[in-house]
Protein backbone atom coordinates (compact mmCIF):
# COMPACT_ATOMS: atom_id res chain seq x y z
CA UNK A 1 0.00 0.00 0.00
CA UNK A 2 1.27 3.48 -0.85
CA UNK A 3 2.13 5.73 2.07
CA UNK A 4 -0.05 8.49 0.51
CA UNK A 5 -3.26 6.62 1.27
CA UNK A 6 -2.80 7.19 4.98
CA UNK A 7 -1.05 10.51 5.01
CA UNK A 8 -4.24 12.59 5.47
CA UNK A 9 -5.46 10.55 8.45
CA UNK A 10 -4.90 11.18 12.10
CA UNK A 11 -2.53 8.50 13.26
CA UNK A 12 -4.32 6.12 15.59
CA UNK A 13 -1.23 5.55 17.62
CA UNK A 14 -1.22 9.26 18.47
CA UNK A 15 -2.98 10.22 21.70
CA UNK A 16 -5.65 12.40 20.13
CA UNK A 17 -6.39 10.03 17.27
CA UNK A 18 -6.72 7.12 19.65
CA UNK A 19 -9.05 8.78 22.15
CA UNK A 20 -11.21 10.13 19.33
CA UNK A 21 -11.43 6.71 17.78
CA UNK A 22 -12.28 5.12 21.13
CA UNK A 23 -15.04 7.67 21.73
CA UNK A 24 -16.48 6.95 18.28
CA UNK A 25 -16.58 3.25 19.15
CA UNK A 26 -19.01 4.02 21.95
CA UNK A 27 -21.50 5.51 19.52
CA UNK A 28 -23.46 2.35 18.86
CA UNK A 29 -27.18 1.98 18.28
CA UNK A 30 -28.98 -0.59 20.39
CA UNK A 31 -31.24 -2.98 18.46
CA UNK A 32 -34.72 -1.42 18.04
CA UNK A 33 -36.28 -4.33 19.96
CA UNK A 34 -34.33 -3.68 23.16
CA UNK A 35 -36.78 -1.16 24.63
CA UNK A 36 -39.85 -3.33 24.04
CA UNK A 37 -38.07 -6.48 25.21
CA UNK A 38 -37.09 -4.82 28.48
CA UNK A 39 -40.43 -3.14 29.19
CA UNK A 40 -42.40 -6.28 28.34
CA UNK A 41 -40.03 -8.43 30.35
CA UNK A 42 -40.59 -6.40 33.53
CA UNK A 43 -44.29 -6.26 32.79
CA UNK A 44 -44.72 -2.54 32.28
CA UNK A 45 -45.64 -2.84 28.62
CA UNK A 46 -47.74 -5.23 26.55
CA UNK A 47 -47.47 -6.70 23.08
CA UNK A 48 -50.22 -6.75 20.52
CA UNK A 49 -51.16 -8.26 17.19
CA UNK A 50 -54.02 -8.07 14.74
CA UNK A 51 -56.58 -10.86 14.43
CA UNK A 52 -59.63 -11.42 12.23
CA UNK A 53 -62.85 -11.57 14.23
CA UNK A 54 -66.54 -11.67 13.30
CA UNK A 55 -66.37 -7.87 13.59
CA UNK A 56 -63.39 -7.57 11.26
CA UNK A 57 -59.72 -7.17 12.19
CA UNK A 58 -59.13 -6.29 15.84
CA UNK A 59 -56.01 -5.53 17.83
CA UNK A 60 -55.35 -7.92 20.71
CA UNK A 61 -52.91 -7.03 23.50
CA UNK A 62 -51.38 -9.42 26.00
CA UNK A 63 -48.79 -9.66 28.73
CA UNK A 64 -47.61 -12.25 31.25
CA UNK A 65 -50.97 -12.02 33.08
CA UNK A 66 -52.96 -12.92 29.98
CA UNK A 67 -55.01 -11.06 27.38
CA UNK A 68 -55.25 -7.42 28.35
CA UNK A 69 -57.18 -5.63 25.60
CA UNK A 70 -59.18 -6.06 22.44
CA UNK A 71 -59.86 -2.97 20.38
CA UNK A 72 -60.92 -2.12 16.89
CA UNK A 73 -59.14 0.98 15.70
CA UNK A 74 -58.36 2.35 12.27
CA UNK A 75 -54.62 1.87 12.65
CA UNK A 76 -52.02 0.33 14.90
CA UNK A 77 -50.88 3.84 15.89
CA UNK A 78 -54.38 4.65 17.05
CA UNK A 79 -54.49 1.40 18.98
CA UNK A 80 -51.20 2.18 20.72
CA UNK A 81 -52.45 5.63 21.65
CA UNK A 82 -55.77 4.40 22.99
CA UNK A 83 -54.08 1.59 24.85
CA UNK A 84 -51.66 3.95 26.53
CA UNK A 85 -54.43 6.37 27.45
CA UNK A 86 -56.54 3.63 28.97
CA UNK A 87 -53.91 1.51 30.71
CA UNK A 88 -51.09 3.99 31.26
CA UNK A 89 -48.51 1.72 29.69
CA UNK A 90 -47.23 1.05 26.21
CA UNK A 91 -48.15 -1.65 23.75
CA UNK A 92 -45.58 -2.83 21.21
CA UNK A 93 -46.37 -4.67 18.02
CA UNK A 94 -45.60 -8.37 18.39
CA UNK A 95 -45.84 -8.97 14.66
CA UNK A 96 -47.23 -12.49 14.76
CA UNK A 97 -49.08 -13.71 17.86
CA UNK A 98 -47.44 -16.47 19.91
CA UNK A 99 -48.46 -19.77 18.30
CA UNK A 100 -50.36 -21.25 21.25
CA UNK A 101 -52.30 -18.05 21.81
CA UNK A 102 -53.27 -17.86 18.13
CA UNK A 103 -54.47 -21.48 18.26
CA UNK A 104 -56.57 -20.92 21.37
CA UNK A 105 -58.18 -17.72 20.14
CA UNK A 106 -58.88 -19.25 16.72
CA UNK A 107 -60.55 -22.19 18.43
CA UNK A 108 -62.81 -19.86 20.38
CA UNK A 109 -63.71 -17.76 17.34
CA UNK A 110 -64.60 -20.81 15.26
CA UNK A 111 -66.80 -22.11 18.05
CA UNK A 112 -64.63 -25.15 18.68
CA UNK A 113 -64.46 -24.62 22.41
CA UNK A 114 -63.47 -22.05 24.96
CA UNK A 115 -59.98 -20.57 24.56
CA UNK A 116 -57.68 -21.69 27.36
CA UNK A 117 -56.31 -18.23 28.06
CA UNK A 118 -55.99 -16.04 31.11
CA UNK A 119 -57.16 -12.46 31.30
CA UNK A 120 -55.36 -9.49 32.79
CA UNK A 121 -58.06 -7.76 34.83
CA UNK A 122 -55.68 -6.04 37.28
CA UNK A 123 -56.89 -2.53 36.56
CA UNK A 124 -60.49 -3.31 37.39
CA UNK A 125 -62.50 -3.15 40.62
CA UNK A 126 -63.56 -6.31 42.39
CA UNK A 127 -67.14 -5.68 41.25
CA UNK A 128 -66.09 -5.28 37.60
CA UNK A 129 -64.03 -8.45 37.79
CA UNK A 130 -66.97 -10.37 39.25
CA UNK A 131 -69.24 -9.15 36.43
CA UNK A 132 -66.75 -10.20 33.73
CA UNK A 133 -66.05 -13.57 35.39
CA UNK A 134 -69.79 -14.17 35.38
CA UNK A 135 -70.09 -13.25 31.69
CA UNK A 136 -67.40 -15.87 31.02
CA UNK A 137 -69.77 -18.53 32.38
CA UNK A 138 -72.39 -17.89 29.70
CA UNK A 139 -72.05 -20.54 27.00
CA UNK A 140 -71.57 -19.63 23.37
CA UNK A 141 -74.80 -18.98 21.50
CA UNK A 142 -76.76 -18.14 24.67
CA UNK A 143 -77.80 -14.88 26.28
CA UNK A 144 -78.63 -13.79 29.84
CA UNK A 145 -80.26 -10.62 31.12
CA UNK A 146 -78.27 -7.90 32.93
CA UNK A 147 -80.38 -8.57 36.02
CA UNK A 148 -79.27 -12.20 35.98
CA UNK A 149 -75.60 -11.18 36.20
CA UNK A 150 -76.44 -8.78 39.03
CA UNK A 151 -78.25 -11.46 40.99
CA UNK A 152 -75.62 -14.13 40.36
CA UNK A 153 -72.80 -11.99 41.71
CA UNK A 154 -74.82 -11.16 44.81
CA UNK A 155 -75.72 -7.56 43.94
CA UNK A 156 -79.27 -7.93 42.62
CA UNK A 157 -79.89 -4.19 42.74
CA UNK A 158 -76.78 -3.21 40.81
CA UNK A 159 -78.21 -3.90 37.35
CA UNK A 160 -77.12 -0.54 35.95
CA UNK A 161 -73.60 -0.94 37.37
CA UNK A 162 -73.44 -4.37 35.71
CA UNK A 163 -74.25 -2.68 32.40
CA UNK A 164 -71.48 -0.14 32.95
CA UNK A 165 -68.96 -2.83 33.90
CA UNK A 166 -69.81 -4.84 30.80
CA UNK A 167 -69.60 -1.72 28.65
CA UNK A 168 -66.09 -1.14 29.98
CA UNK A 169 -65.00 -4.71 29.35
CA UNK A 170 -61.37 -4.30 28.21
CA UNK A 171 -61.38 -7.68 26.45
CA UNK A 172 -64.63 -7.88 24.46
CA UNK A 173 -65.24 -10.84 22.15
CA UNK A 174 -63.15 -13.15 24.38
CA UNK A 175 -64.88 -12.10 27.58
CA UNK A 176 -68.36 -12.43 26.06
CA UNK A 177 -70.10 -9.33 27.37
CA UNK A 178 -72.16 -9.49 24.17
CA UNK A 179 -74.02 -12.44 25.69
CA UNK A 180 -75.63 -10.19 28.29
CA UNK A 181 -78.75 -8.50 26.90
CA UNK A 182 -81.89 -6.73 28.03
CA UNK A 183 -84.76 -8.99 28.99
CA UNK A 184 -87.25 -7.01 26.84
CA UNK A 185 -85.69 -8.26 23.61
CA UNK A 186 -83.34 -5.35 22.98
CA UNK A 187 -79.69 -6.33 22.79
CA UNK A 188 -78.52 -3.28 24.72
CA UNK A 189 -75.25 -1.40 24.59
CA UNK A 190 -71.97 -2.78 23.34
CA UNK A 191 -68.58 -1.26 23.98
CA UNK A 192 -67.02 -2.61 20.81
CA UNK A 193 -69.02 -0.68 18.23
CA UNK A 194 -72.58 -0.54 19.52
CA UNK A 195 -75.72 -2.58 19.13
CA UNK A 196 -75.13 -3.64 15.53
CA UNK A 197 -71.83 -5.29 16.40
CA UNK A 198 -73.32 -6.98 19.43
CA UNK A 199 -75.96 -8.51 17.17
CA UNK A 200 -73.25 -9.55 14.69
CA UNK A 201 -71.33 -11.32 17.45
CA UNK A 202 -74.43 -13.20 18.61
CA UNK A 203 -75.37 -14.13 15.07
CA UNK A 204 -71.83 -15.41 14.45
CA UNK A 205 -72.38 -17.71 17.43
CA UNK A 206 -75.48 -19.10 15.75
CA UNK A 207 -78.08 -17.82 18.19
CA UNK A 208 -81.72 -18.36 17.04
CA UNK A 209 -82.10 -14.65 16.97
CA UNK A 210 -85.46 -14.18 15.29
CA UNK A 211 -87.13 -16.61 17.64
CA UNK A 212 -85.62 -15.07 20.72
CA UNK A 213 -86.57 -11.55 19.65
CA UNK A 214 -90.09 -12.67 18.86
CA UNK A 215 -90.55 -14.24 22.30
CA UNK A 216 -89.04 -11.25 24.09
CA UNK A 217 -91.19 -8.80 22.15
CA UNK A 218 -94.24 -10.81 23.21
CA UNK A 219 -93.17 -10.46 26.84
CA UNK A 220 -92.02 -14.08 27.14
CA UNK A 221 -89.00 -14.35 29.45
CA UNK A 222 -88.90 -18.09 30.14
CA UNK A 223 -89.78 -21.35 28.48
CA UNK A 224 -90.79 -24.49 30.37
CA UNK A 225 -90.78 -28.22 29.65
CA UNK A 226 -94.16 -29.76 30.34
CA UNK A 227 -92.57 -33.20 30.89
CA UNK A 228 -89.87 -32.22 33.39
CA UNK A 229 -91.57 -29.11 34.83
CA UNK A 230 -88.29 -27.22 34.54
CA UNK A 231 -88.17 -23.65 33.21
CA UNK A 232 -85.22 -21.99 31.43
CA UNK A 233 -84.08 -18.88 29.67
CA UNK A 234 -85.17 -19.27 26.03
CA UNK A 235 -81.57 -19.61 24.72
CA UNK A 236 -80.49 -22.21 27.30
CA UNK A 237 -79.22 -25.42 25.70
CA UNK A 238 -81.88 -27.40 27.57
CA UNK A 239 -84.64 -25.05 26.36
CA UNK A 240 -83.64 -25.55 22.74
CA UNK A 241 -84.19 -29.30 23.13
CA UNK A 242 -87.84 -29.00 24.29
CA UNK A 243 -90.17 -30.41 21.64
CA UNK A 244 -92.95 -28.22 20.26
CA UNK A 245 -95.68 -30.18 22.03
CA UNK A 246 -93.96 -29.97 25.43
CA UNK A 247 -93.01 -26.28 25.40
CA UNK A 248 -94.81 -23.78 27.62
CA UNK A 249 -94.15 -20.01 27.88
CA UNK A 250 -93.93 -17.81 30.96
CA UNK A 251 -93.83 -14.02 31.28
CA UNK A 252 -92.60 -14.01 34.87
CA UNK A 253 -90.75 -16.18 37.33
CA UNK A 254 -93.82 -16.07 39.58
CA UNK A 255 -96.01 -17.47 36.82
CA UNK A 256 -93.59 -20.35 36.30
CA UNK A 257 -93.21 -21.24 39.97
CA UNK A 258 -96.92 -20.97 40.68
CA UNK A 259 -97.50 -23.39 37.78
CA UNK A 260 -95.28 -25.85 39.66
CA UNK A 261 -92.10 -25.37 37.56
CA UNK A 262 -88.63 -25.22 39.10
CA UNK A 263 -85.74 -23.19 37.65
CA UNK A 264 -83.19 -24.98 35.40
CA UNK A 265 -79.89 -25.75 37.13
CA UNK A 266 -77.87 -24.98 34.02
CA UNK A 267 -79.10 -21.49 33.16
CA UNK A 268 -80.43 -20.61 36.63
CA UNK A 269 -83.27 -18.33 35.50
CA UNK A 270 -84.37 -17.70 39.11
CA UNK A 271 -83.00 -17.65 42.63
CA UNK A 272 -82.71 -21.06 44.26
CA UNK A 273 -82.02 -22.92 41.03
CA UNK B 1 4.29 10.52 22.95
CA UNK B 2 3.27 8.65 26.10
CA UNK B 3 3.86 11.74 28.24
CA UNK B 4 1.37 13.59 26.07
CA UNK B 5 -1.13 10.81 26.61
CA UNK B 6 -0.82 11.04 30.36
CA UNK B 7 -1.34 14.77 30.07
CA UNK B 8 -4.53 14.28 28.10
CA UNK B 9 -5.77 11.65 30.51
CA UNK B 10 -5.15 13.83 33.52
CA UNK B 11 -6.79 16.84 31.93
CA UNK B 12 -9.84 14.77 31.04
CA UNK B 13 -9.86 13.11 34.41
CA UNK B 14 -11.19 14.40 37.66
CA UNK B 15 -8.04 14.36 39.74
CA UNK B 16 -8.23 18.13 40.13
CA UNK B 17 -11.69 18.15 41.59
CA UNK B 18 -11.49 16.03 44.70
CA UNK B 19 -13.01 18.76 46.85
CA UNK B 20 -15.93 19.48 44.50
CA UNK B 21 -19.41 18.29 45.41
CA UNK B 22 -20.33 14.88 44.00
CA UNK B 23 -22.93 16.32 41.64
CA UNK B 24 -20.36 18.47 39.88
CA UNK B 25 -17.89 15.67 39.62
CA UNK B 26 -20.42 13.59 37.80
CA UNK B 27 -20.96 16.28 35.22
CA UNK B 28 -19.65 15.43 31.78
CA UNK B 29 -19.66 17.10 28.38
CA UNK B 30 -23.13 15.89 27.53
CA UNK B 31 -24.59 17.18 30.79
CA UNK B 32 -25.72 13.69 31.72
CA UNK B 33 -25.54 14.41 35.44
CA UNK B 34 -28.28 16.95 35.06
CA UNK B 35 -30.51 14.61 33.08
CA UNK B 36 -29.73 11.75 35.48
CA UNK B 37 -31.16 13.84 38.30
CA UNK B 38 -34.31 14.35 36.25
CA UNK B 39 -34.48 10.65 35.53
CA UNK B 40 -34.11 9.75 39.20
CA UNK B 41 -36.81 12.26 40.07
CA UNK B 42 -39.17 10.77 37.50
CA UNK B 43 -38.44 7.29 38.85
CA UNK B 44 -39.60 8.50 42.26
CA UNK B 45 -42.76 10.10 40.82
CA UNK B 46 -43.77 7.15 38.67
CA UNK B 47 -41.52 4.10 38.46
CA UNK B 48 -43.06 2.71 35.26
CA UNK B 49 -42.90 5.94 33.25
CA UNK B 50 -39.56 6.92 34.74
CA UNK B 51 -38.07 3.55 33.94
CA UNK B 52 -39.07 3.82 30.31
CA UNK B 53 -37.20 7.13 30.20
CA UNK B 54 -34.16 5.47 31.76
CA UNK B 55 -34.17 2.73 29.12
CA UNK B 56 -34.55 5.30 26.35
CA UNK B 57 -31.71 7.38 27.77
CA UNK B 58 -29.32 4.48 28.38
CA UNK B 59 -30.15 1.75 25.89
CA UNK B 60 -27.50 2.72 23.33
CA UNK B 61 -24.76 3.29 25.87
CA UNK B 62 -25.39 0.11 27.82
CA UNK B 63 -25.69 -1.89 24.63
CA UNK B 64 -22.45 -0.34 23.40
CA UNK B 65 -20.78 -1.19 26.69
CA UNK B 66 -22.09 -4.75 26.56
CA UNK B 67 -20.95 -5.05 22.96
CA UNK B 68 -17.48 -3.94 23.95
CA UNK B 69 -17.42 -6.37 26.89
CA UNK B 70 -18.81 -9.40 25.11
CA UNK B 71 -17.57 -8.79 21.58
CA UNK B 72 -20.76 -9.94 19.85
CA UNK B 73 -24.21 -8.43 19.23
CA UNK B 74 -26.27 -11.39 20.50
CA UNK B 75 -24.57 -11.48 23.91
CA UNK B 76 -24.59 -7.68 24.02
CA UNK B 77 -28.34 -7.57 23.53
CA UNK B 78 -28.91 -10.13 26.26
CA UNK B 79 -26.55 -8.39 28.66
CA UNK B 80 -28.21 -5.02 28.03
CA UNK B 81 -31.68 -6.50 28.49
CA UNK B 82 -30.66 -8.34 31.64
CA UNK B 83 -29.10 -5.18 33.02
CA UNK B 84 -32.29 -3.17 32.64
CA UNK B 85 -34.44 -5.97 34.00
CA UNK B 86 -32.25 -6.28 37.10
CA UNK B 87 -32.20 -2.53 37.50
CA UNK B 88 -35.97 -2.41 37.38
CA UNK B 89 -36.40 -5.17 39.95
CA UNK B 90 -33.90 -3.43 42.22
CA UNK B 91 -35.74 -0.13 41.84
CA UNK B 92 -39.01 -1.74 42.94
CA UNK B 93 -37.36 -2.51 46.28
CA UNK B 94 -35.83 0.96 46.79
CA UNK B 95 -37.36 3.61 49.01
CA UNK B 96 -38.02 7.01 47.38
CA UNK B 97 -34.96 8.61 49.08
CA UNK B 98 -32.78 5.72 47.87
CA UNK B 99 -34.01 6.16 44.31
CA UNK B 100 -33.69 9.94 44.43
CA UNK B 101 -30.04 9.80 45.47
CA UNK B 102 -29.09 7.03 43.08
CA UNK B 103 -26.07 7.76 40.86
CA UNK B 104 -27.83 6.33 37.86
CA UNK B 105 -25.00 6.12 35.37
CA UNK B 106 -22.34 4.28 37.41
CA UNK B 107 -25.10 2.17 38.96
CA UNK B 108 -26.31 0.94 35.56
CA UNK B 109 -22.80 0.31 34.27
CA UNK B 110 -22.03 -1.62 37.43
CA UNK B 111 -25.07 -3.86 36.94
CA UNK B 112 -24.03 -4.42 33.31
CA UNK B 113 -20.55 -5.37 34.43
CA UNK B 114 -21.93 -7.79 37.02
CA UNK B 115 -24.25 -9.35 34.46
CA UNK B 116 -21.32 -9.75 32.08
CA UNK B 117 -19.08 -11.27 34.74
CA UNK B 118 -21.75 -13.71 35.84
CA UNK B 119 -22.20 -14.85 32.28
CA UNK B 120 -18.49 -15.27 31.78
CA UNK B 121 -18.38 -17.41 34.91
CA UNK B 122 -21.18 -19.57 33.57
CA UNK B 123 -19.84 -20.10 30.07
CA UNK B 124 -16.37 -20.77 28.73
CA UNK B 125 -14.26 -17.60 28.60
CA UNK B 126 -14.49 -15.82 25.26
CA UNK B 127 -11.62 -16.50 22.89
CA UNK B 128 -11.01 -14.21 19.97
CA UNK B 129 -9.92 -16.32 17.08
CA UNK B 130 -6.86 -14.99 15.35
CA UNK B 131 -6.68 -17.73 12.81
CA UNK B 132 -7.77 -16.61 9.34
CA UNK B 133 -8.94 -20.17 8.58
CA UNK B 134 -11.52 -19.93 11.34
CA UNK B 135 -13.09 -16.77 10.05
CA UNK B 136 -10.82 -14.54 12.09
CA UNK B 137 -10.05 -10.87 11.47
CA UNK B 138 -8.42 -11.37 8.09
CA UNK B 139 -11.67 -12.76 6.72
CA UNK B 140 -13.79 -9.78 7.61
CA UNK B 141 -11.14 -7.39 6.42
CA UNK B 142 -11.13 -9.15 3.09
CA UNK B 143 -14.92 -9.01 2.81
CA UNK B 144 -15.05 -5.31 3.58
CA UNK B 145 -12.45 -4.46 1.03
CA UNK B 146 -14.56 -5.77 -1.81
CA UNK B 147 -17.09 -2.98 -2.08
CA UNK B 148 -15.69 -0.04 -0.17
CA UNK B 149 -13.48 2.78 -1.33
CA UNK B 150 -9.99 2.18 -0.16
CA UNK B 151 -9.84 5.06 2.31
CA UNK B 152 -13.04 3.95 4.04
CA UNK B 153 -11.76 0.41 4.05
CA UNK B 154 -8.61 1.51 5.80
CA UNK B 155 -10.65 3.27 8.50
CA UNK B 156 -12.90 0.29 8.98
CA UNK B 157 -9.92 -1.99 9.19
CA UNK B 158 -8.34 0.24 11.77
CA UNK B 159 -11.44 0.33 13.90
CA UNK B 160 -11.73 -3.43 13.72
CA UNK B 161 -8.08 -3.83 14.49
CA UNK B 162 -8.50 -1.50 17.46
CA UNK B 163 -11.56 -3.42 18.54
CA UNK B 164 -9.63 -6.68 18.47
CA UNK B 165 -6.74 -5.11 20.29
CA UNK B 166 -9.07 -3.93 23.05
CA UNK B 167 -10.64 -7.37 23.28
CA UNK B 168 -7.22 -8.91 23.72
CA UNK B 169 -6.22 -6.65 26.62
CA UNK B 170 -6.27 -8.13 30.12
CA UNK B 171 -9.76 -7.62 31.57
CA UNK B 172 -8.91 -4.94 34.14
CA UNK B 173 -7.20 -2.80 31.47
CA UNK B 174 -9.97 -3.42 29.01
CA UNK B 175 -12.81 -2.51 31.35
CA UNK B 176 -10.98 0.58 32.55
CA UNK B 177 -10.36 1.81 28.99
CA UNK B 178 -13.89 1.05 27.86
CA UNK B 179 -15.45 2.89 30.79
CA UNK B 180 -13.11 5.84 30.59
CA UNK B 181 -12.59 6.42 26.90
CA UNK B 182 -15.44 4.70 25.11
CA UNK B 183 -18.23 5.34 27.62
CA UNK B 184 -16.80 8.56 28.98
CA UNK B 185 -17.22 7.91 32.70
CA UNK B 186 -15.29 9.97 35.19
CA UNK B 187 -12.63 8.36 37.37
CA UNK B 188 -14.77 9.03 40.42
CA UNK B 189 -17.65 7.16 38.84
CA UNK B 190 -15.34 4.35 37.83
CA UNK B 191 -13.92 4.11 41.33
CA UNK B 192 -17.42 3.78 42.77
CA UNK B 193 -18.32 1.22 40.14
CA UNK B 194 -15.21 -0.94 40.14
CA UNK B 195 -14.25 -0.58 43.78
CA UNK B 196 -10.67 0.45 43.02
CA UNK B 197 -8.91 3.70 44.00
CA UNK B 198 -8.82 6.41 41.34
CA UNK B 199 -5.02 6.13 41.15
CA UNK B 200 -5.15 2.43 40.33
CA UNK B 201 -7.74 3.04 37.64
CA UNK B 202 -5.69 5.81 36.09
CA UNK B 203 -2.75 3.44 35.98
CA UNK B 204 -4.89 0.77 34.33
CA UNK B 205 -6.16 3.20 31.72
CA UNK B 206 -2.72 4.58 31.12
CA UNK B 207 -1.09 1.20 30.73
CA UNK B 208 -3.93 -0.07 28.56
CA UNK B 209 -3.70 2.95 26.29
CA UNK B 210 0.05 2.49 26.07
CA UNK B 211 -0.40 -1.13 24.99
CA UNK B 212 -2.86 -0.05 22.33
CA UNK B 213 -0.57 2.69 21.07
CA UNK B 214 2.37 0.38 20.78
CA UNK B 215 0.35 -2.17 18.87
CA UNK B 216 -1.17 0.49 16.62
CA UNK B 217 2.21 2.03 15.95
CA UNK B 218 3.40 -1.34 14.74
CA UNK B 219 0.41 -1.67 12.47
CA UNK B 220 1.00 1.78 11.01
CA UNK B 221 4.64 1.03 10.41
CA UNK B 222 3.69 -2.13 8.60
CA UNK B 223 1.17 -0.25 6.47
CA UNK B 224 3.82 2.20 5.41
CA UNK B 225 6.24 -0.55 4.61
CA UNK B 226 3.54 -2.25 2.54
CA UNK B 227 3.93 -5.53 4.39
CA UNK B 228 1.49 -8.36 4.03
CA UNK B 229 -1.69 -6.77 5.42
CA UNK B 230 -3.40 -9.91 6.52
CA UNK B 231 -0.77 -10.68 9.08
CA UNK B 232 -0.43 -7.29 10.73
CA UNK B 233 -3.20 -7.52 13.28
CA UNK B 234 -1.94 -10.84 14.42
CA UNK B 235 1.61 -9.63 14.70
CA UNK B 236 0.51 -6.54 16.62
CA UNK B 237 -1.64 -8.50 18.96
CA UNK B 238 0.94 -11.06 19.83
CA UNK B 239 3.07 -8.05 20.67
CA UNK B 240 0.44 -6.71 23.06
CA UNK B 241 0.10 -9.98 24.85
Amino acid sequence: MEPTTTSNQTSLSGARGLTQQLRRMGQVEAPPTLLSDVLCNVDIADRYFSLDTPLGPAYIAYNSHGLSAVKRTESSEEFEEEFRRQFGRRAFSAGEPPATLATELGKELRGEGRAQVRFDLRGLSEFERAVLQKALEIPRGQVRPYAWVAREIGSPKAVRAVGTALGNNPIPIFIPCHRVVRSNGQVGQYGLGGEFNKRTMLQAEGIAWDRWEQLAAGGIRFVGNDRTHVFCFPTCGDALRISDEDIVYFRTEAAATSAGYRPCRACRPAKGA
Amino acid sequence: MSTAVIGVLLANGTGFGAQLPMGLLMMTDDGSSNSDEKLSASLVTNLECGFEQVVLAYQHRLYGFALRLSGNPEDAEEIAQDTFVRAYHALTTYTPPQTATLQLRPWLFQIALNVFRNRVRQVRPKQVSLDADEGGPADWLEADRLDQPEQVAVNVERERALSLLIDSLPEHFRIAIVLRHIEGLSYIEMAALLGHPVGTLKAHVHRGVKHLQQALAMIEQDEHRGDDEDSWTEAAMSEVR
